[in-house]
């Protein structure tokens, strides 16, 4: 099983809608957020082109994360989604520095906190709150590794990127161009 | 033309607009802890090498810093810790990957080894010092029967202590200015120098002094080598890291690096212990305590710069 995700820059209209849904969903505190959306503009006028795009965690396969946690908080859920667990985490913050996408933030109560793909979705079958409440339909989740599962098919049938793939982190963020 | 923007907003605290989850604690507690590491491996050193008689202020007398320097190093880690009462985790588990698990096991050996070689040269501070406790008194015999392996530890775990200030910055990749790999030996350098600088400040024998001042002079060489390394290293490499570079080149970090950490932290006290060898008088003290600031400022522009430093992205 390998979880990923796919990010339809040309249906994204950059409403921040999954930003929402994924603070309310997940009690994220006020003034922080697990996901943010990106508009790039390239060119000069009038040769503008407009890429939007949703971020979050990358949940890497090669996470620089899990590798410089001391303790063994940052660690590798079913499927290769990165979790926390606060329990063991100190806060010592070598995570949030080791990561090129800047995706985890310090939790007020002490913890390091990011995006958990909704794992509490998953497992009963619903897909991540950012994915259920796009309205345009942008955001594909599903297991790589089942080649029937939305995300397969569209990456299939589309040309995509991955961010910053030269850090060597090979990201599970895809994003559909 | 490209911009980029976040339409949704993200302002999280101590990641954005930069990154600064680090602040004063963690340059402090690398100065501390190379500092220690360098007097602690100098000790060793001449000890191992049955010099004891002619360096007594670098193997019973400067050591007594290093339980202070680990202690309040120690204390300021503990401080940047945001989850303070999960602190034991660290111990609880063994994680090769990560340097900082390394740097917890380290400093779990490396501490209680420097006050058992302070305990046993108390005398040479305190020479009627009595432990009371025949107890005591058996566990001090133990240890100098085997103080030959007491420094041989010291010796490797104050190495591995040196370096890991270093690898602990290098091993982020997303941070292009930490991520070379001659961080450790660079920290591992300047530790020792600060080490010999402080044995420097204490001796009292002009032998010693004159063979501290020669160390120092070497160490110093030692890390202009390896600064100049580390940024043809940079401009030889990817863009991000050429932008790394020029943060000292040109960039905010330009004027308090050469300044502090180059000019006033390695070349005058390089040259007043170079005159210092030849003919001229100068106080010893006075080029010891700049190379010590500047390794204390190394410390702290690479750490504040390192988090300024990113992908571009």
């Amino acid at each position: 099983m390998r979880y990923a995700m796919a990010v339809d820059t040309r249906k994204c209209v950059g409403c921040s809608d999954c930003v929402v849904a994924c603070q309310t969903e997940n009690n994220v505190p006020h003034g922080f957020c697990r996901e943010w959306v990106v508009e790039t503009m390239n060119g000069t006028y009038p040769q503008l082109e407009i890429e939007i795009r949703s971020e979050r965690c990358n949940h890497c396969i090669n996470a620089p994360c899990v590798r410089c946690c001391p303790t063994g908080a940052s660690h590798f859920a079913d499927g290769g989604i990165v979790l926390v667990e606060h329990n063991k985490c100190i806060g010592c913050g070598a995570c949030i520095a080791s990561c090129p996408y800047d995706a985890r933030y310090p939790h007020p109560e002490g913890y390091v906190d990011k995006c958990t793909f909704c794992i509490h979705r998953i497992k009963i079958g619903l897909a991540p709150a950012c994915a259920a409440v796009c309205p345009t339909k942008c955001i594909y989740f599903g297991d790589l590794d089942d080649l029937n599962s939305d995300v397969s098919v569209v990456l299939k049938k589309r040309k995509s990127k991955t961010l910053i793939p030269e850090a060597g982190t090979k990201p599970q963020l895809y994003f559909l161009i | 033309m490209e911009e980029e923007i976040l339409v949704s907003g993200r302002m999280n605290q101590l990641i954005d607009p930069q990154l600064n989850i680090w602040h004063w604690q963690i340059p402090l507690y690398l100065f501390l802890g190379g500092m220690a590491a360098g007097i602690l491996c100098i000790a060793a050193l001449y000890f191992i090498r049955g010099r004891e008689n002619d360096y007594r202020t670098a193997v019973r007398i400067t050591p007594f810093l290093a339980p202070f320097l680990l202690v309040i190093g120690l204390l300021t880690l503990f401080i940047d810790l945001r989850h303070k009462l999960f602190f034991w985790q660290l111990y609880t588990n063994i994680r090769l990957q990560s340097p900082m698990s390394w740097g917890a096991w380290t400093l779990m050996v490396i501490t209680p080894v420097s006050f058992i070689w302070c305990a046993l040269h108390i005398r040479d501070i305190f020479p009627r010092w009595d432990w009371k406790f025949k107890w005591i008194c058996d566990i001090e015999t133990f240890f100098n029967k085997y103080k030959k392996a007491l420094a041989w530890i010291m010796l490797i775990y104050g190495i591995i202590l040196g370096i890991y200030t270093g690898i602990l910055l290098s091993a982020f990749n997303a941070r292009p200015l930490w991520n070379t790999s001659i961080l450790g030996p660079l920290f591992l350098s300047s530790g020792l120098s600060a080490g010999a600088a402080a044995t420097l400040i204490l001796s009292k024998d002009k032998a010693e002094r004159k063979q501290f001042a020669r160390i120092d002079l070497v160490l110093i060489g030692i890390e202009l080598f390896f600064i100049i390394h580390m940024f043809m290293g940079f401009l030889a490499s990817t863009q991000v890291q050429i932008e790394a570079a020029k943060l000292f080149l040109g960039g905010p970090y330009t004027m308090s690096f050469w300044i502090f950490v180059v000019t006033m932290g390695m070349l005058i006290p390089a040259l007043l212990e170079f005159m210092e060898l030849g003919k001229f008088h100068i106080p010893a003290i006075v080029p010891a305590v700049l190379v010590i600031f500047g390794s204390l400022m190394l410390r702290f522009i690479i750490a504040y710069a390192g988090q300024i430093s990113r992908w571009l992205y």
